[in-house]
């Protein structure tokens, strides 16, 4: 007779499915699991052991299963460590065991468990560590042989959703005592939502979640559940979807789960869970084996023993763990108390088993063991209530000896754990037990290859603490996060320890209960999606113009313009030698633009910055550094006085959100009687600079109301008026050291605005340049920015702007700079560098050392800010924040960049490598 | 700068608390709106350069790590942009009435 029933489960015997496993065919059901399909084929072997490569079969029927793990799919949809026991089948379901070469029956690292009395608990620790060094390459090997399924390397081609929901009543569980909970609420009137693993029944007015695992409670009542598709879901369907749930109450049915029992190799395949094996008849109508041995330690051994034998199963014998006076009686079944199972035997499937009597002390009696045969072993060690999920909330568990097992203890509000998973309706049971001369491997983790002998070991050796055990032997910390492991290896680390078990402790539960892909928690921000995009007015010029782009914030600003064939360094060179010769523009849209309104908006600009606002005339621009209070440069830009009450500030991109939630804060914290009222306007404005010596002939070829010759438009000067119709402002400021104007006009304007720009220097061979050009021209002028040379960590007066400092005022940062940290012997400070040969590039990010070394006994004495090659002095040059620098103009150094071990003479000099008196901007 | 006010729970009954700020200017909103900005119980010196260095380092850095509640400046960043002093208890994440004075 064949393993499958011809009546009962929960299977569509009209839908046959084809599906391949390590590249055989088989067939099953709809209906079934990969796990209950393969069972039905007589499939005993599914995959090898994570340590010992030992063959390993179908365990347990659901969650807890901790060896059944394959690999399904190909290519890029591959996933590895997928319990077979979940896996829905569905025609054309490819799937593979894992964790053996060259094939799963022939595998070479079996030869391992020859070897396996050198791989104990801790092995990692001990034997591959030393020396140092070589640790790399041995967990290379190590991980390649004992690792876990690959992961494909393409990119996931499946769509993963989040989504957020909430809901009255929350339960947790879809068994009979979840189902009732959720009947009961909904009769209520509440908003109930029901998750299951499996597929649950569905109560009337309930919405219910099958196929969903609640893998973790959060901080603030947020619980994720992870819900699978179905296998006949659309293609298009999004593979996994994670649900943030916030519920008023949750009611956890999760039931509880078998425990094995321990014995000498009692990981064969063949051998399952006794509520496996009945649930692959009830709901699979698989018989799990012919002829069957179920060992126990509890009652609930002969209730499944009935149902077995209903089901087609022989059982050829109960071995009752247990000491009692009276048997059970059930019919065609020997019945035996005070007995063990003390070893196993079979190759590729469980083929016997050894039996014997025990004696007082609870250790088997050799002389009177005997064999029984069977392909089919059921272990029957009590349940143990899944508290994960209250435990993740801060419920404390208490050892409960009736049943061994830890039940929820105290009163977790808005949490209530019913059912099994409260230690309710469980028959009582003995602790498991370890045979102290044991003819083969005991296991208890069955993932992690953890045996009876690993945990006396790791307890020999002091690592009595529950906690250290774990993480000594890894028991429990495999992907089923030792469900069928942990209270077996409390048991027998107690009995170690000579302790009770309620006194060995519990570890720490933790999210997620089942593995969650990765994907599911990315959703859909992946890619383009992670984050917006932010785009300027003249974006679209840029796209269609060939700029490169370089990521800045959320803009993607032009890198810069290569024409036909040219070079990226070539085109950089390109722009910033046409701006000091020619002219060029630049869109500076991106630059943070804050509106500041009211009467004591003066003052507060006078506080903010290091130097005075107050003399700021209407219709003049001041540039403005601003501090942290602790003394550090924090941001700088410009100040536009528009009217009496009225100013406009720039920012630096990266800090246009940063300056206004300081400046937010220190007037509604720090000075609230301050009358000013910030909006911020970046977006509103679209702003084009125009440099170089020809840049006022391109604005007088305009069509424009405005005047920019010297004495109309001065330097940081400003004007409003009109360009072909637009409405616009014109600011005299530069930032290259060239005569420059930044214009600016209303973003929907941007680009009508730029391209008059371009079509009025057409005749003065104006270019579009990018930021690389920008700071190319920037260095050769010494100015510094904000994140390069002022990294959060650099002074005013590092930076050479002592000068700058009001001596008039208080100001953000001014009390700081008494602090002796701030004293100048010892800082680094902002200095030029140039190469001593005049044409070798310097490092960017290079260490400075004070010889031509890099050997340890090198001082340090800076680092290159920023390096660049400068077409106008046709040499490389770099800026550097160097110790005590200023006072070392002339010096040699050394650049040393430990990435490619160059090193680099330099010569420091001042920073401004261009017109150092400014006459050019002022032209 | 406004108190939050009170009697604040996140959601719903009992410690089954969402992290909710009642914004006194946009109503309850989600914490996600919100931005910390620190703790709230220092105090910047009225005149900082009468503070002695270590008055002045207090300001700067020092900051206390109270197991339970914690008075809190939060900013309403995706709203109404506004500081608000929010009691927030670190254990349990339980925000608190406030103390008007």
């Amino acid at each position: 007779m064949s393993l499958r029933l011809p009546t009962g489960g929960r299977i569509d015997r009209n839908r046959t499915l084809t599906f391949r496993f390590d590249g055989r065919t088989y067939h099953g059901y709809h209906g079934d699991t990969l796990a209950s399909a393969l069972l039905a084929n007589g499939v005993k072997v599914v995959g090898r052991s994570f340590k010992y490569h030992r063959p390993r079969g179908i365990f347990g029927a659901g969650s807890e299963d901790p060896s059944a793990l394959v690999r399904l799919g190909d290519g890029a949809r591959a996933e590895p460590n997928t319990r077979a026991t979940q896996v829905e089948l569905y025609d054309g379901l490819v799937a593979y065991s894992q964790n053996n070469w060259p094939s799963l029956k022939w595998d070479i690292s079996a030869a391992l468990g020859l070897l396996s009395r050198f791989l104990p608990a801790g092995f990692y620790y001990k034997t591959f560590k030393w020396p140092g060094k070589f640790w790399p390459y041995y967990e290379h090997i190590i991980r390649h042989m004992a690792g876990m399924g690959e992961a494909p390397t393409d990119r996931d081609p499946d769509r993963y959703e989040k989504r957020h929901a909430h809901c009255d009543v929350l339960v947790i569980g879809g068994g009979a005592t979840g189902l009732s909970a959720a009947k009961d609420a909904a009769a209520e009137g509440n908003d109930v939502w029901l998750v299951d693993e499996g597929i649950p029944e569905a109560p009337a007015n309930v919405t219910v979640m099958a196929r969903t695992t609640a893998f973790g409670k959060y901080d603030d009542g947020l619980y994720g559940l992870l819900q699978q598709s179905s296998s006949d879901q659309a293609a298009n369907a999004p593979r996994q979807i994670l649900w943030l749930l916030r519920a008023k109450r949750v009611v956890l049915a999760s039931g509880a789960i078998e425990r094995p029992l321990v014995f000498a190799n009692n990981d064969r395949p063949g051998i399952m869970l006794t509520s496996a094996a009945l649930r692959y008849l009830d709901s699979f109508a698989v018989r799990a084996g012919r002829r069957a041995v179920i060992v126990t330690n509890n009652d609930s051994a002969y209730e499944a023993a009935r149902k077995l034998i209903d089901g087609g199963i022989e059982v050829a014998a109960i071995i009752d763990q247990r000491h009692m006076a009276e048997r059970h009686e059930i019919a065609g079944c020997e019945v035996l108390n005070n007995h063990a199972v003390i070893d196993t035997a079979g190759r590729g499937g469980l083929r016997h088993v050894t039996i014997a009597p025990l004696d007082v002390n609870g250790d088997a009696v050799p002389q009177a063991e005997r064999r029984i045969d069977c392909d089919l072993l059921c272990l029957s060690g009590g349940f143990t209530p899944s508290v994960h999920l209250y435990s993740q909330a801060g419920g404390k568990l208490a050892f409960r000896d009736d049943i061994q097992s830890l039940v929820p203890d105290t009163d977790v509000p808005g949490l209530e754990v019913v059912g099994a998973a409260n230690g309710d309706d469980i028959a009582q049971a003995s602790a498991a037990i370890a045979l102290s001369h044991a003819p083969g491997k005991q296991f208890i983790d069955l993932q992690n290859d953890v045996t009876a002998a690993d945990v006396a070991l790791a307890a020999r050796e002091g690592y009595r603490s529950v906690e250290h055990l774990k993480r000594y032997t890894t028991l429990g910390m495999g992907t089923d996060q030792g469900k069928t492991a942990n209270l077996n290896g409390i048991a027998v680390l107690g009995r170690a320890l000579d302790k009770p078990m309620a006194d060995v402790g519990v570890t720490t539960y933790r999210p997620p209960y089942t593995p969650v892909t990765i994907g599911a928690f990315a959703g859909r921000d992946v890619g383009a999606f992670l984050a917006p995009t932010r785009r300027t007015p003249m974006q679209e010029w840029h796209e269609d113009n060939g700029a490169v782009f370089v990521p800045a914030g959320m803009w993607r600003r032009p890198h810069y313009y290569p024409s036909p064939g040219e070079s990226p360094s070539d085109a950089v060179s390109r722009e910033a030698r046409m701006v000091r010769q020619g002219v060029g523009i630049v869109d500076v849209s991106t630059l943070g633009r804050i509106d500041l309104h009211g009467p004591d908006t003066a003052e507060f600009l006078n506080r903010v910055y290091i130097n005075g606002f107050k003399t700021l005339a209407i219709g003049m621009c001041r540039y403005g550094v601003m501090l942290r209070d602790d003394g550090m440069i924090f941001d700088d830009g410009t100040v536009a006085r528009m009217d009496e009450e009225h100013y406009i500030m720039t920012t630096t991109t990266a800090n246009a959100g940063p300056v206004m939630a300081h400046l937010e804060h220190y007037l509604q914290v720090v000075w609230p009687e301050l009358d000013v009222h910030l909006t911020s306007i970046t977006d509103q404005w679209a702003v084009t600079a125009v440099a170089g010596p020809r840049a006022r002939q391109l604005l007088e070829n305009l069509d424009s109301d405005m005047e920019f010759a010297n004495q109309a438009l001065p330097f940081m000067g400003w004007r409003a008026g009109q360009i072909g119709g637009i409405p616009a402002q014109v600011y005299r400021i530069s930032f290259s050291g060239e005569l420059a104007y930044e214009v600016a006009v209303p973003a929907g304007h941007g680009q009508a605005c730029w391209e008059m720009l371009l079509a009025a220097g057409k005749a003065l061979d104006v270019i579009p340049y990018g930021t690389e050009a920008l700071t190319t021209l920037r260095v050769e002028k010494g100015h510094f920015v904000m994140g390069p040379e002022a990294d959060g960590r650099a002074s005013a007066d590092d930076i050479g702007l002592s000068g700058m400092l009001s001596k008039r005022k208080d100001f953000i940062g001014r009390r700081s700079l008494r602090l002796p940290a701030l004293a100048p012997e010892g800082r680094l400070n902002l200095v030029g560098l140039l190469p001593v040969d005049g044409k070798t590039a310097i490092p960017p990010g290079a260490l400075i050392l004070d010889r031509a070394t890099a050997a340890p006994e090198a001082e340090k004495a800076g680092h290159v800010a920023t390096a660049v090659f400068s077409p106008n002095l046709d040499q490389p040059i770099a800026t550097a924040m160097v110790i005590n620098g200023r006072g070392r103009l002339g010096a040699q150094l050394w650049a040393h960049s430990p990435l490619d071990n160059r090193i680099v003479p330099v010569e420091v000099v001042h920073p401004v490598f261009i017109d150092p008196k400014g006459e050019r901007l002022r032209a | 700068m406004k108190k939050v006010p009170g009697p604040i729970h996140g959601s719903t009954e009992g410690n089954n608390v969402m992290l909710l700020i009642p914004c006194p200017h946009c109503g309850l909103r989600d914490q996600t709106e919100f931005s910390y900005c620190g703790d709230a119980t220092v105090t910047r010196p009225a005149t900082p350069e009468d503070a002695d260095d270590a008055a002045w380092i207090e300001y700067l850095y020092m900051r206390d790590n109270p197991k339970g509640p914690h008075d809190e400046l939060w900013q309403h960043v995706h709203g109404c942009r506004q500081l608000l002093r929010v009691g927030r208890d670190v254990t349990n994440h339980e925000i608190k009435a406030e103390d008007p004075s």
